[in-house]
């Protein structure tokens, strides 16, 4: 059903440091890799080694680079999925019914044979979570690896989402952001966590956590003076060189 | 957005179609027996055509079926069912007047109103995105509705209701152009709320994430087209709405007539046109493009 559950208690989620992501772009991968292999139809790719390659991504890295009024330009690495929010607009906009809100624990997923293929739930999220698979014509979209995060066959560490568990800066976290005791909840209220594009109303789930603030810049030039190449008082011949070669029609000063 | 042609072709001549189902309905003309069956074969072919265009940019056609059970949340799924609704209750209303010669008035008035249904549905589908904030105001459905009945009304030779209708179109057309202009910005999304990062300083999208293009940006991002925006305006206001009333105002002829709504036709294609490619979906953000 598309109409949206009651908020759930439990609001399973990531935790974006923006602070310590390195821009490796090793969560796509892993990503691409578990979802492309488990749940679902495959992420397909439309010429992958030709000349216009493209494809299908749950998850993407893009890099910014913000310039304060004051110092030196910042270069931040910005991985984006799907939040999860709370208010999906992507969910009730279905006409089938293929997207839901899972009551239990508030994961978005696409029931890929409901699914029609019209796209309206893109259109609908202000984000770019979800993608159509141009080879399978079905909404693909970041399932928090289900798959993975409830899978008893899977050793206790690896049952978290491929892009947590593959992160080499540790800059994503996940767990119940419905539970203020937990982790990830601490971690938010710490570091001043905040939601992407608030005022469109969604709730997101997923938060994102600042950059810390950059020190000064150093003072660099303490000896430079000393280093001063040209001496503006120059005697001898070079001096007299100088001096006639500056008087000369079109001569440097 | 994308601009893809089955829903420029749905949305032009399903709006065209029911704004002639919604006349007919309303017994504006009362055709019986053959005329009867040219007229409602007209509005069907127009409707129908148009409905069966919009199913050819699904992934899966063949599931179509299933969208009409969330109504409940769902302006697509509202749409499939009033365009069922109608077509069904319109046919009842043609069957009589082609067959029996018997004008069956409420039923007409029901497939009137449920024609107007379509159209409206339709013009939500749009207007309810809040991630496209040209399309999220009152004047995308007023605006598909009065095209749809002026549009109706030009092909049902009421000359001088579909004269009004079309002047009203036309300066409704261009205050949606000249508010939607604005609107993005009004919004208050901007790449500083899109990444959350504006309290540092000025954002700028440094590199995408990855080399080549993708659905978000073949989709959503459109930028190509927009170039010569201002004068496919002046041009859609000429061909839909202006030259459409100058024939109209002539001495009637068949010939000024048929050019009247293939004017029409050809500026409404040209509208629709410009309704998705220069409306700017807020994903653009994260790409540094709008």
């Amino acid at each position: 059903m598309t109409q949206l559950p009651p908020p759930s208690a439990k609001k399973l989620g990531l935790v974006i440091d923006l602070d310590t992501c390195v821009g490796c772009h090793a969560c796509v991968v892993s990503c691409k890799g578990w979802n492309t292999e488990n749940y679902g139809a495959p992420l397909s790719d439309q010429q992958a080694y030709g000349a216009n390659p493209s494809g299908t991504f749950l998850n993407r890295v893009h890099s910014y680079e913000v310039q304060p009024e004051q110092g030196e330009a910042q270069l931040i690495h910005f991985p984006k999925s799907c939040l999860h929010c709370e208010d999906a607009p992507c969910v009730t906009v279905c006409p089938t019914g293929a997207s839901y809100k899972r009551s239990e624990d508030g994961i978005v997923l696409v029931n890929e044979s409901d699914c029609i293929g019209c796209g309206l739930c893109a259109w609908a999220c202000p984000y770019g979570a979800r993608e159509l698979d141009a080879k399978e014509g079905v909404m693909k979209k970041c399932t928090l690896c289900v798959d993975r995060i409830y899978n008893e066959n899977l050793p206790e560490e690896d049952r978290q989402p491929a892009c947590v568990r593959t992160c080499p800066s540790g800059a994503r976290h996940f767990g119940d952001l419905g539970d203020a005791e937990s982790d990830v909840s601490k971690l938010v209220a710490e570091r001043g966590g905040f939601d992407l594009m608030p005022e469109q109303g969604t709730k997101p789930v997923n938060k994102y956590l600042p950059p810390r603030p950059k020190d000064e810049m150093p003072e660099f030039d303490i000896l430079a003076p000393y280093l001063e190449p040209i001496a503006s008082d120059g005697k001898g011949f070079v001096g007299w060189l100088d001096k006639t070669l500056s008087s000369l029609p079109g001569g440097a000063k | 957005m994308h601009p893809a042609a089955s829903v420029i072709l749905f949305n032009t001549f399903s709006g065209l179609g029911f704004g002639l189902l919604f006349w007919l309905g309303l017994g504006a003309l009362v055709p019986t027996g053959m005329g009867a069956f040219i007229w409602f074969a007209i509005a069907y072919i127009l409707a129908v055509g148009g409905l069966i265009a919009s199913t050819f940019h699904l992934g899966h056609p063949e599931r179509a079926i299933k969208a009409f059970s969330q109504w409940k949340t769902s302006w697509l799924s509202r749409e499939g069912i009033c365009a069922v609704f109608a077509l069904i209750v319109m046919a009842i209303y043609g069957a009589g007047l082609v067959f029996a010669g018997t004008r069956l008035g409420l039923v007409g008035f029901i497939g009137a109103i449920a024609s107007l249904g379509v159209v409206f549905t339709t013009s939500m589908i749009y207007a309810q995105m809040k991630t496209v904030p040209r399309w999220r105001h009152w004047t995308t459905p007023t605006m598909y509705l009065l095209l749809s009945i002026g549009g109706g009304a030009l092909l049902s030779g009421q000359i001088r209701i579909a004269a009004v209708l079309l002047i009203a179109g036309g300066i409704l057309q261009i205050f949606a152009w000249a508010s939607g202009d604005t609107r993005f910005q009004a919004s208050g999304t901007n790449m500083e709320t899109a990444t959350g990062l504006g309290h540092i300083g000025k954002v700028r999208a440094f590199e995408p994430p990855h080399t080549g293009t993708n659905y978000l940006m073949h989709e959503f991002i459109h930028q190509v087209g927009r170039k010569h925006a201002d004068q496919l305006r002046i041009i859609t206001i000429g061909l839909a709405f202006i030259l459409p009333v100058l024939l109209l105002l002539l001495p009637f002829n068949h010939i000024f007539a048929a050019l009247a709504v293939l004017s029409h036709i050809a500026g409404v294609l040209m509208l629709r046109w410009l309704f998705f490619a220069q409306a700017e979906h807020v994903v653009g953000l994260y790409y540094g493009k709008r």
